[in-house]
């Protein structure tokens, strides 16, 4: 489903990303680990279109399109969605107006008629459930308010309302307690089907026992360093980043 | 101010022989205090003149090149073959309100009565027929409030207006419903409009007033308006004015306002649409424990230039005011936002707020904004903040990164930053009906005046 060759990305300039090559086929879900400054962000920022990142070579094939090629709201019509890393608040915009306009946005895209506001309100309050989210907090504006923890079960709420075709989740796990680590990770579960790809960015390995993934990649210095399945997450978590160094011969 | 005393200028000249040569028809029916107003009025006009560019006030709005124009003053009522209801009717269904009209500053008859006094005493509208029925009401309060002494503007109207409305609710009075004051502008030619408001809330009384402003034909109106708004101890007065005359236009209002202790006032202003808007709003609380609410919001584009500047004196204890400003502004438009705050020495506790925030959506579009805090009680709490920036980019990809696209998300930002001042509306349809219009205004399809029939070249 999704095809990264050999992808360099800048930020201001400064090369981050120096040649991904990453393949992710429908059903699986990966898992992306590495020190800070690695460049898991960049990846997840650059796949969905941020402008900010600069894409300076390489290629990237989503369900057969070039992926490059998209406006950031047409990969998220495509099925791609980002679970951020820190959730921009929004005052002023409603969550109900927010999410009922991206969903429709989505149905408009695939040519079916948008949903009523009676049945988008039994929608959300359908998924709702699916990761304990408040009440509350869906009559507030966009994360305006929202504890950490709270802004990261609404990326997830928004994953099971918008249900894409391959998330990328970025640093899901950071900020939560296990109780919420757990809600969120039960979300992503959840959600997984046969047809749909997970990629999880995360710095710790404590997430990926409740989300097992198929493959670990270690990103290192902007590169795909090594891969492995989910053992390459415990034996990491053991022996940390330094072990990384010796193995792949990467000075610091 | 000046101390070498000027030669009047040409358009100052202009408007005083124009006054003179018509001063029999403005005031023949004008009883002596009106008169004697008047006479006052055109003389303070014709020594001040109008504000100098170096006016400090008047820095980025300079008025007198608008009143060089070719404009017709007209001191007749304006005769129409038509009812003017067909041509131009506010389409809110819901909203429950007592519709006023205005014709080019003059008083509209739509029922037998062009005042109407309740039988709980409340009166509203024309005040050139108030002066006929109730001399001594309104010689007590006209021209009491806004200063025609000093301010040229305020002279110059008070010397020519001859009609525009009137509300008075005695003591203990509620207005059963609020006034809907809808300020038409048609002509067949160029012209300046100056008419005069003024409405009297007694002590303990609760009303609400609309204002609505549309001009109905493609010409250049001028309009220097002033409104004096009395609140009496512990009353309660809520106006809200909606700007939307088209892009031809020049609108000055004089807005003063006087509370009593214990009172509450809020004035909204939304500028939705006009050439050269520039908006006056002196409020002066003169008793303990007054309430001041002045809100504002300003969509610009093209060439438009809105201009407000406003002014709370505190000049008792323990009284609050806010003054909240919002705009956005594309294009070339230009704004300017001109807050100030003044506490005099007696007004101890005073809290006193002032923001401005504006979005700029091009390179192009010109914001100045100016707050001024002259604090002279030593225990006040005040504040002040301005901003000036554009769409925040973080919340335009996170809409985006949800498949809203780009056009999309950017009138929801906007809309959200607009949000505030909206919601600060408490009448229920009245706000969403401006939200409506707010919503139709970002997206560029309020280019002509709603409601009439007559399609505003823009």
């Amino acid at each position: 489903m999704l095809n990264i060759k050999n992808l360099k990305v800048a930020v201001e300039g400064k090369e981050i990303l120096k040649g991904i090559n990453l393949e992710v086929k429908p059903g699986e879900v990966h898992a992306v680990m590495g020190p800070n400054g690695s460049g898991k962000s960049t990846l997840a920022s650059a796949l969905a279109g941020n402008e900010n990142y600069e894409v300076t070579e390489g290629t990237v094939e989503y369900k057969g399109k070039d992926l490059l090629d998209l406006s950031p709201e047409n990969r998220a019509r495509e099925g791609l969605f980002l679970g951020f890393q820190y959730p921009v608040e929004i005052p002023g915009v409603s969550m109900v107006n927010f999410l009922r306009t991206a969903i429709n946005e989505q149905r408009k895209y695939k040519n079916e008629d948008p949903l009523s506001a009676g049945d988008f309100l039994k929608l959300m309050r359908e998924k709702k459930s699916l990761v304990e989210i408040d009440s509350d907090l869906t009559s507030r504006s966009v994360n305006e308010g929202f504890s950490g923890g709270e802004k990261k079960k609404n990326e997830i709420f928004q994953m099971a309302l918008l249900q894409p075709t391959l998330s990328i989740l970025d640093e899901t796990d950071s900020g939560l307690d296990i109780d919420a680590l757990r809600i969120v990770a039960n979300g992503v579960n959840k959600l997984k089907t046969d047809k749909n790809a997970t990629v999880v960015i995360t710095h710790y390995q404590r997430l990926l026992d409740y989300i097992v993934p198929d493959y670990v990649h270690v990103l290192y210095k902007g590169k795909i360093v090594k891969s492995g399945d989910k053992q390459l997450a415990i034996d990491l978590e053991e022996k940390g980043y330094e072990w990384i160094r010796q193995e792949t011969g990467i000075e610091v | 101010m000046d101390t070498k005393i000027n030669e009047p200028t040409e358009a100052v000249k202009k408007y005083v022989s124009l006054y003179e040569d018509n001063a029999g028809d403005i005031s023949n029916t004008s009883p002596p205090f009106l008169k004697n107003l008047r006479k006052e009025a055109i003389e303070a006009f014709r020594e001040i003149g109008f504000p100098k560019k170096k006016n400090e006030n008047y820095k980025y709005t300079h008025l007198e090149p608008f009143f060089n124009g070719t404009l017709t003053s007209r001191f007749f009522p304006r005769k129409l073959e038509f009812d003017l209801r067909d041509m131009f009717r506010c389409d809110i269904p819901e909203l429950d309100t007592r519709v006023l009209l205005l014709l080019n500053g003059f008083f509209y008859k739509t029922e037998d009565e062009s005042l109407v006094t309740q039988e709980d005493g409340i009166i509203y509208g024309s005040l050139k027929e108030a002066v006929k029925q109730y001399p001594n009401l309104v010689e007590q309060y006209l021209g009491k409030t806004a200063d025609h002494k000093k301010d040229p503007l305020v002279a110059l109207n008070t010397a020519y207006a001859q009609d525009g409305m009137f509300i008075y609710v005695p003591d203990n009075k509620k207005l059963d419903k609020p006034i809907q004051i809808i300020n038409l502008l048609l002509s067949d030619d160029n012209e300046m409009v100056q008419h005069r408001n003024l409405f009297i809330a007694g002590k303990n009384s609760q009303a609400k007033v609309i204002i609505c402003d549309h001009s109905l034909s493609n010409h250049l109106f001028l309009t220097n308006s002033v409104s004096e708004m009395i609140v009496g101890e512990n009353a309660d007065l809520d106006v809200v004015r909606m700007q939307n005359e088209h892009n031809h236009s020049v609108q000055i209002t004089n807005s003063w306002l006087r509370q009593a202790a214990s009172s509450n006032a809020k004035h909204s202003n939304i500028t939705l649409h006009g050439g050269k808007v520039r908006n006056n709003l002196h409020v002066s609380l003169e008793g303990e424990n007054a309430n001041c609410n002045a809100y504002g919001l300003y969509l610009a584009d093209k060439n438009q230039h809105v201009d407000n500047f406003t002014i709370i004196e505190h000049q008792f204890p323990r009284c609050t005011s806010n003054q909240h400003y919002k705009g956005v502004l594309d294009d070339t438009a230009t704004g300017v936002f001109s807050g100030k705050i003044h506490v005099h020495p007696d007004a101890q506790e005073t809290e006193a707020f002032q923001s401005n925030n504006n979005i700029l959506l091009t390179r192009d579009a010109k914001m100045r904004t100016k707050p001024q805090l002259e604090i002279y009680a030593d225990d006040v709490k005040c504040s002040h903040g301005a901003t000036v920036g554009q769409i925040d980019e973080n919340a335009l990809f996170y809409l985006r990164a949800r498949g809203i696209p780009h056009n999309e998300a950017r009138l929801m930002l906007m809309y959200a930053f607009a949000d505030d001042v909206i919601s600060a509306i408490d009448e229920e349809h009245i706000r969403s009906r401006i939200s409506d219009l707010v919503s139709k205004r970002l997206r560029g399809e309020l280019s002509r005046c709603n409601n009439c029939a007559l399609s505003c070249y823009d």
